[in-house]
């Protein structure tokens, strides 16, 4: 957020577009997460391409009228359900001079008004009416050709599936099914199946980092043991639990599963190594935030998943979460976290819910390292002479059994680089 | 007019407890900010447009002084995260009502951060509901609950506020 010291890492140089990408898909140049000019063509051919994007909740907007502010990529947009119960996407950006008129977080409505000159859409985004539109006293007002049809909000395509809200530009876009592919999209379904979802609140920050950045980073299962020891401190989680990474077929979406063993440590066969390493850590305290309350129809204990290029999803004991992630220049993005429980929650399962997600989020014990770990990251990136990074754990063609492995990050690269034609 | 005194003299010990609870986590000690609570006592932060539109998620929410001293326990020796310094300001106290032994009371409180390198910035502004317990040891938070207006968060907020 601090100015960009003077070193020029910048690859555009004297004028000249030239950059080198080599074929070697273990390196990966920096200016893919520093130059403007490649997150404006992320912003054309991938969040305004042929990709569906995440966008919200049907929780978030569970009567007629609701709405919610916000973001197909870059973009603001306003999500709501009309009073049909259907749900629609529209640019936050009056047809008019360009007002971004949605300024509340969420809230509920019959209309929306742009305050400076009154142009007024419906739940749908379509113009309804314009003030003084034959002029006063016969005199102004629009010309006699003016058609409101023609002048409604930017609307995008959306679908839903288990409750989350895709939208899309593109206008011959595929199911969200084929779109994610039948691996994650069972994995996405396991974690959105079950009774009717229930919003518990949001979480906001803002991360001094590129946003592919967190879609490697939750690709990347490498760090989750080293980076994090609160997890293997307090025994949450050990390298040698069995553990998958699935992918669809054009490498952009990707899955992280892990097995953690149920119940008290069970000193029995293959298990014993692990469990030695359980007994040498750390007891919690206040052992109620590891109860696990079966819920999901899975035999994985823990599932993140990064649907291209804006959603991952978590489950991890009672955690549900959703992270949308909103670029904001290379060297920036938001995220808006939704985290879940059911409508059929007692009071005692939601603070049991409210207890566990001390683990996640902008103060939880992973998400700060995470966080922390990105800005130092982008700051290397921008703050030194340009170089490329390395992707160099694990092979492509091997079984998706194990996590010591890069090759997820090398697959959505693979996949970005035929979108972007870099 | 005596009710005005016990308010004023619960405001004075409330203020002293305000700033040392604020030099407390200055100065890092975790372990020391525990200390602030009752057995039971219920530590939780969250947005203000959470608490408005009646979503009960925290940025952090402990229940008891059991998981108050597992985040001590994380922050001081598993987290990894920047070095930086920080000034907790608290001002605006009110005690607000008493009832037996338990003071109801509010206040403002800015969090300064300074990182590396970096300019000082407010890293989050907000108000405190609290619930006192007066005990044998002093004043003890029952209830502390943060509601800051910062809700987009920069990058992230490390340490209990």
């Amino acid at each position: 957020m601090d100015g960009n010291p003077g070193v020029p890492n910048s690859t555009v140089q004297n004028g000249t577009k030239e950059r080198i990408w080599s074929e070697d898909e273990t390196l990966i140049p920096d200016w893919i997460y520093t130059d403007q000019d490649v997150y404006e063509q992320e912003i054309e051919k991938i969040f305004l391409g042929r990709h569906w994007n995440f966008v919200g909740l049907e929780c978030e907007i569970p009567e007629p009228g609701n709405y919610i502010r916000s973001y197909l990529g870059p973009l603001p947009v306003v999500v709501t359900r009309n009073k049909d119960g259907e749900i629609h996407v529209f640019e936050n950006r009056c047809a008019h001079r360009g007002v971004e008129f949605c300024r509340e977080y969420r809230g509920s409505a019959d209309s929306f008004i742009c305050p400076y000159h009154n142009w007024t859409y419906n739940l749908e985004g379509d113009l309804t009416a314009i003030p003084f539109r034959r002029g006063a006293k016969g005199k102004g007002g629009m010309p006699a050709d003016f058609d409101m049809g023609e002048r409604g909000l930017r609307t995008f395509h959306v679908t839903t599936r288990r409750g989350v809200i895709f939208a899309t530009a593109c206008d011959d876009m595929e199911s969200i099914e084929d779109y994610l592919g039948p691996r994650i999209c069972e994995e996405f379904d396991a974690t959105f199946g079950g009774s009717e979802m229930k919003l518990l609140g949001i979480h906001r920050n803002i991360l001094p980092a590129n946003w592919k950045l967190y879609q490697e980073n939750l690709k990347d299962p490498y760090h989750a043991t080293l980076l994090h020891t609160y997890l293997t401190t307090f025994g949450l989680f050990v390298p040698s639990n069995e553990s998958d990474i699935p992918g669809d077929d054009l490498g952009r979406h990707g899955g992280l599963l892990s097995r953690r063993p149920e119940g008290r440590p069970d000193v029995s066969e293959d298990e014993q190594a692990d469990m030695q390493a359980y007994k040498n850590t750390m007891e919690l305290n206040d052992k109620r935030v590891m109860n696990f309350f079966p819920e999901f129809d899975s035999k994985w204990s823990g599932s993140v998943l990064t649907v291209f290029p804006s959603l991952t999803a978590l489950r991890q004991g009672n955690i549900i979460n959703t992270r949308l992630l909103v670029p904001r220049g290379p060297n920036e993005f938001m995220m808006i976290w939704a985290v879940l429980g059911r409508v059929d929650d007692d009071e005692e399962m939601v603070r049991h819910r409210l207890r566990q997600n001390n683990i996640y989020g902008p103060s939880g014990f992973l998400g700060i390292e995470d966080n922390e770990a990105l800005k130092f990251l982008q700051d290397g990136l921008r703050n030194s002479l340009p170089r490329d990074g390395l992707a160099l754990l694990g092979e492509d063609d091997e079984p998706t059994d194990h996590i010591i492995t890069e090759r997820s990050i090398r697959s959505m690269y693979r996949y970005y680089r035929s979108v972007m034609g870099l | 007019m005596e009710k005005g005194s016990a308010l004023r003299e619960a405001r004075l010990d409330i203020e002293e407890f305000n700033y040392a609870y604020a030099d407390t986590l200055d100065r890092f000690d975790i372990d020391g900010w525990v200390e602030y609570f009752t057995e039971d006592g219920l530590y939780h932060v969250i947005a203000r447009d959470n608490e408005e539109s009646g979503l009960p998620l925290g940025l952090i929410y402990c229940e008891g002084k059991a998981m108050m001293k597992d985040r001590a326990y994380a922050l001081l020796n598993t987290e990894m995260y920047a070095p930086r310094y920080l000034q907790l300001s608290i001002t605006n106290t009110r005690a607000l009502k008493i009832e037996g032994e338990l003071i109801h009371a509010a206040a403002n409180y800015t969090l300064i951060e300074t990182l590396v390198e970096e300019k000082s910035r407010i890293h989050q502004v907000g108000k405190y509901r609290d619930i006192f317990r007066r005990t044998p040891k002093g004043l003890l938070l029952q209830e502390r609950k943060c509601i800051y207006d910062s809700v987009m968060i920069d990058n992230c907020l490390v340490f209990p506020v």
